[in-house]
């Protein structure tokens, strides 16, 4: 109850520092909407075969999709070696703060960002590429639960992939590559479908490809489900997939997660 | 635990190796309730290690230790609701304001301080709004010292509060120390600068190479007896330590004709008993050089 209280109280000054750092708030929070804007203008007006959905339509699912990788996995990441590196995590291990109350705290900001940035992508999306709102009930819940568990599955690996930078500086560079590599991959940049078998299959072992999709089905009419590899947009397997990386992210965030760098005696 | 009833902080032959390196060979320290406790020594000399052993950061090889009569090897929240710590040289939370970052310390405390009257006790009042990561060295300092001190500590430790500040920080910063002192906060500090530890210190303990080399309170740290004597001689400085410096003058003055130059005879400071401690530490072991690293 007491970590309850002092991470919700850290949710705040979680915020704060993710936008007010500047790289952070560029890199976690405006590059999807930069991207999405970029390859909106050029390549949003091309139809997708005779389906009557255009590229910016599939692309701005894609990228609401990347913004849980984004604000999660990625954020934590590279935030998470900086503080390491400049003694945050050290001074709160020396006060009486339970250390759930920091996790909860990490979750929180990444839950508030993220509903941040799927909301302006969204507005983006209907004003300029013809983005519609989900309408039925079915559809609302997929985007809930999509959004909740991948959330949490992201949050989860990024807190364990924080030990793999082992210093705050350059730890972008470490993290980056994971998240784009992911992108290309698993249908944000190019459609899915129109991928190499091998890199179909790659991607099918990450949580993204399966986040795009359930996305897809969330934001794209039904008659998108043709479109996709297996002829629908498997949903129950794209929980499967998030639930199996929740239990791997929480495994290895608790086996590996350090407090201190490597390498302090 | 061999707790004597007024003690704050006990260390009896604590030891700490990390490879082949020696950091701690068995130390004994003990700091009574209101103490204030200098470690004073050079870089690698153990001084930081030993603070963080105490601190409950780093777990010793052998030993006992009882901070508060809790063993910092195995720390628990309610034990850190009584310590304040004020680590070396931060510069986290760059992007928080002093304000946001002690109001948001003090919830983790189950007894914490006013946050206004600890901002104000660290002179950070006008800063209160201003971006960690834009205050001055010591007002960064003064903003780790108000973290250490906002769950109303018991004890403090300061490990090298004043390191890079200017005269005029220092001895504002001393002021503040000086103060907690005053209301009964038990402090361990590192630091090393002797004035620093004659100001504040009620004792000093001195570390070289992982050992005690000296303990007691300031003055009688090193042999004090001696006097400096100081003259120069055909442009050279020349300096001798006696315990007759009223003959010594004397002889001196008969070999000069009238004034000798630049005479100067003072009391061994902190200072000089200090060098000599370790000049002579380091003459016993000449081939154990340390390099600074090992801090």
């Amino acid at each position: 109850m007491k970590a309850l209280r002092m991470g919700v109280g850290r949710i705040g000054i979680e915020l704060k520092q993710f936008f007010r750092d500047r790289e952070s708030a560029v890199f976690n929070f405006l590059l999807p909407m930069i991207l999405l804007v970029i390859f909106g203008s050029v390549f949003g007006g091309q139809e997708l075969g005779d389906s009557g959905i255009t590229f910016a339509q599939y692309f701005v699912a894609g990228m609401i999709a990347s913004g849980i990788l984004y604000t999660s996995f990625q954020n934590l990441a590279i935030s998470i070696p900086m503080e390491r590196e400049d003694g945050t995590l050290k001074r709160l291990q020396g006060t009486p703060m339970p250390r759930s109350a920091f996790f909860i705290g990490k979750i929180g900001m990444v839950f508030v960002a993220y509903v941040a940035q799927v909301t302006i992508l969204i507005a983006v999306g209907i004003i300029f590429y013809g983005l519609e709102l989900p309408t039925t009930s079915l559809a609302i819940f997929t985007f809930v639960w999509v959004s909740v568990l991948g959330l949490i599955a992201c949050t989860l690996l990024g807190i364990a992939y924080s030990v793999v930078p082992k210093q705050g500086k350059g730890a972008a560079a470490l993290v980056s590559p994971v998240v784009l590599v992911l992108q290309f991959t698993s249908g944000v940049f190019f459609v899915f479908s129109d991928l190499p078998q091998w890199m179909q299959t790659f991607a099918s072992l990450f949580p993204l490809k399966w986040l795009t999709q359930a996305m897809r089905s969330v934001f794209l009419p039904d008659t998108a489900a043709a479109m996709e590899v297996a002829g629908s947009f498997e949903l129950g397997m794209t929980a499967a997939v998030l639930v199996i990386w929740t239990v791997i992210g929480a495994v290895l965030a608790t086996v590996f997660f350090r407090w201190t760098p490597r390498g302090a005696k | 635990m061999p707790d004597s009833a007024g003690s704050a902080i006990t260390a009896i032959d604590v030891v700490k190796t990390y490879g082949d390196f020696t950091a701690l060979a068995g130390v004994s320290i003990h700091v009574e309730q209101g103490e204030c406790l200098a470690v004073l020594g050079p870089n690698g000399a153990g001084k930081t290690t030993l603070t963080e052993i105490l601190e409950g950061y780093r777990e010793r090889d052998s030993g006992q230790a009882s901070v508060l009569g809790v063993d910092p090897g195995k720390p628990n929240s309610a034990w850190k609701a009584r310590i304040g710590i004020v680590l070396q040289n931060a510069s986290d939370m760059a992007d928080l304001t002093v304000g946001e970052t002690i109001s948001n310390f003090a919830k983790y405390y189950p007894n914490p301080a006013n946050v206004d009257e600890v901002i104000g006790a660290v002179g950070l009042t006008e800063k209160v709004d201003s971006r960690n990561g834009k205050l001055s060295g010591g007002q960064r300092r003064r903003l780790d010292v108000a973290l250490g001190i906002i769950g109303n500590p018991e004890v403090l430790f300061l490990d090298e509060p004043t390191t890079g500040f200017d005269p005029e920080a220092r001895r504002e910063f001393w002021v503040l120390i000086e103060r907690l002192k005053s209301e009964g906060t038990t402090i361990l500090l590192t630091t090393h600068y002797l004035d620093e530890a004659q100001f504040l210190a009620d004792r000093v303990a001195v570390i070289a190479r992982g050992r005690i080399v000296a303990e007691g309170v300031p003055d009688s740290i090193g042999d004090r007896r001696n006097a400096i004597v100081s003259w120069t001689h055909g442009g050279e400085e020349y300096t001798e330590s006696t315990a007759e410096p009223t003959a010594f003058v004397q002889q001196l003055a008969t070999q000069f004709d009238g004034e000798i130059p630049h005479l100067s005879v003072r009391r061994a400071s902190l200072e000089d008993a200090y060098l000599q401690l370790i000049a002579q530490d380091r003459d016993a072991n000449p081939h154990d050089d340390v390099d600074g690293t090992h801090a």
